[in-house]
């Protein structure tokens, strides 16, 4: 085993184990079970647990990444004392995080799935909304750490991390649906789709609605996607967009912890 | 063993390290002393790897440490503050860097005499902090390391554990391993240092044994001597103030 996956390793075992990684899985267990059980109907059902994936996961990710970047701190100084890369420290970590995070998703909405999911057609949705699930843990967990490394301050560092997510999750729509309103006369379908690339949440609600193929759920950025993509490209483009949404911040990341003084 | 050549480093307008040149050799214990902000963590954390210098090389056992990370495996070292991963237990981080480190270990016999064997199962978070400095120790010295570098290891130990530290020091120093420690408490100089480097403003104020630094002092001892010491670097930077202003 190499020293990467020795880090990675230990940091999931470390996070794995605390109380909150639990919780985070029973919630979501107890809501898909609770929204598909009650609701008779399953498309419903997904479109409400998309919604709630798509607004908590992101917040999760980035409180719990922001936390454990600041509160590892000292832990990694000791990490960085001993014969290691400090890329696979730091990539290590992340990857341990990430994964333990998604277990937790994946576990949770995997019972449910388990215990309700009928028919083909049905697993693959209740897949794709695993799968959007844990690109935005990977998107917001990268993010968080990104911004670990940006500001010293753990007070300031928290604070511009949940605005990250708070703009992404509430403010850009306001601002997209504003901007469209205002250039209404002109037309918006590239500008729309070059704007929603910048935002993981939308991205991955509209990956998951062209999958359900709800036209009506689709909303404006989603319905000029699906025109200009059609169904299979306009979910590789979103798709490539959130791997994209991945790389990027890590990279940076990973460069910056690269010469940071410890 | 370890070469240091004109290291300087600056923190934005701060300039911590400003051309340290040093040679520490093996069997030797060498303290670092310095009013605080002189650069002491800052020079041990370059050594580690952990700080970058702008400037200068470092070689450790004649290799250059820059950009490298295998030489970490013969430096055993314990921090300041000790933090450790909440949920895991002792033995699994005493496992842990074993595993990284993949050289043999001799973790039982300073788990045993830290007396620490109660620890074993316990979270690490649940630890106190003194027995969290000591868990610091036994990763220091477990793997048998040619160099060991103490940053202020007597906080928060109490005062046998502070004894017992130092007499395995002192006995890792008889087996010709090169130590570095900066401390504030003046017995732990006077007890272990072979040397005193004295660091002020970035700079080596003052090198050599105990004994030199007494009487080049014109003192009667040790305390006395770094508070005249640190008395004349005051008026120096009050008139190099004066001079600017």
């Amino acid at each position: 085993m190499n020293s990467l996956t020795k880090i990675i390793k230990y940091s999931f075992y470390d996070t794995w184990r605390s109380w909150w990684a639990l919780l985070y899985g029973l919630f979501f267990l107890v809501i898909s079970v609770t929204l598909l059980y009650f609701s008779g109907d399953f498309n419903k059902a997904l479109v409400s647990l998309l919604n709630i994936i798509l607004l908590l996961v992101p917040l999760i990710s980035t409180v719990f990444g922001v936390m454990y970047a600041y509160n590892s701190r000292e832990f990694t100084e000791l990490l960085l004392a001993q014969p290691l890369k400090r890329n696979n420290i730091f990539l290590g970590q992340y990857l341990g995080l990430t994964l333990s995070l998604m277990l937790s998703l994946g576990l949770g909405l995997g019972i449910a799935f388990i215990l309700f999911a009928g028919t083909a057609e049905e697993s693959v949705h209740l897949g794709m909304l695993t799968l959007c699930g844990a690109l935005l843990t990977a998107i917001f967990t990268g993010l968080a750490f990104l911004v670990s490394v940006l500001f010293e301050d753990r007070v300031k560092g928290f604070g511009i991390a949940i605005l990250i997510w708070l703009f992404a999750a509430v403010i850009y729509d306001g601002l997209l649906l504003a901007f469209l309103v205002i250039f209404n006369d002109y037309p918006l379908e590239k500008a729309t789709i070059g704007l929603t690339l910048f935002n993981p949440i939308d991205l991955s609600r509209i990956l998951i609605l062209l999958r359900l193929e709800t036209a009506a759920l689709l909303g404006y950025t989603g319905a000029v996607f699906n025109k200009f993509f059609g169904t299979a490209s306009g979910m590789a483009v979103s798709l490539g967009a959130l791997l994209l949404w991945i790389i990027i911040p890590l990279v940076i990341f990973l460069r910056k912890v690269q010469h940071k003084d410890f | 063993m370890i070469e240091i050549r004109n290291i300087a480093k600056a923190f934005g307008k701060l300039q911590v390290l400003n051309g340290i040149d040093i040679s520490l050799e093996k069997g030797k214990i060498y303290a670092f002393l310095g009013p605080n902000g002189s650069g002491k963590t800052t020079l041990i954390k370059s050594i580690l790897g952990l700080t970058q210098p702008d400037k200068g090389e470092i070689f450790i056992q004649d290799e250059n440490i820059k950009d490298n990370w295998r030489y970490k495996s013969r430096i055993g070292y314990m921090p300041q503050i000790a933090r450790f991963p909440e949920n895991l237990n002792m033995m699994e981080l005493f496992r842990m860097t074993m595993d990284i480190r993949k050289t043999p270990a001799n973790e039982e016999k300073y788990i045993s005499y830290f007396n620490l064997e109660d620890a074993r199962d316990k979270k690490l978070k649940n630890l106190s902090g003194g027995t969290k400095q000591k868990v610091n120790a036994v990763l220091a010295f477990m793997f048998n390391p040619d160099i060991l570098i103490f940053d202020e290891p007597s906080v928060g130990l109490d005062p046998v554990s502070h004894l017992k530290l130092k007499d395995l020091i002192r006995e890792e120093r008889d087996k010709g391993k090169t130590i570095l420690l900066t401390t504030h408490i003046l017995s732990e100089v006077e007890e272990l240092a072979d040397e005193v480097i004295f660091l002020l403003e970035g700079k080596i104020y003052f090198k050599g044994t105990v004994q030199n630094l007494v009487q080049t002092q014109n003192e009667r001892n040790l305390e006395r001597a770094i508070a005249q010491l640190l008395l004349q670097s005051e008026k120096k930077t009050k008139k190099l103030n004066l001079k600017a202003a």
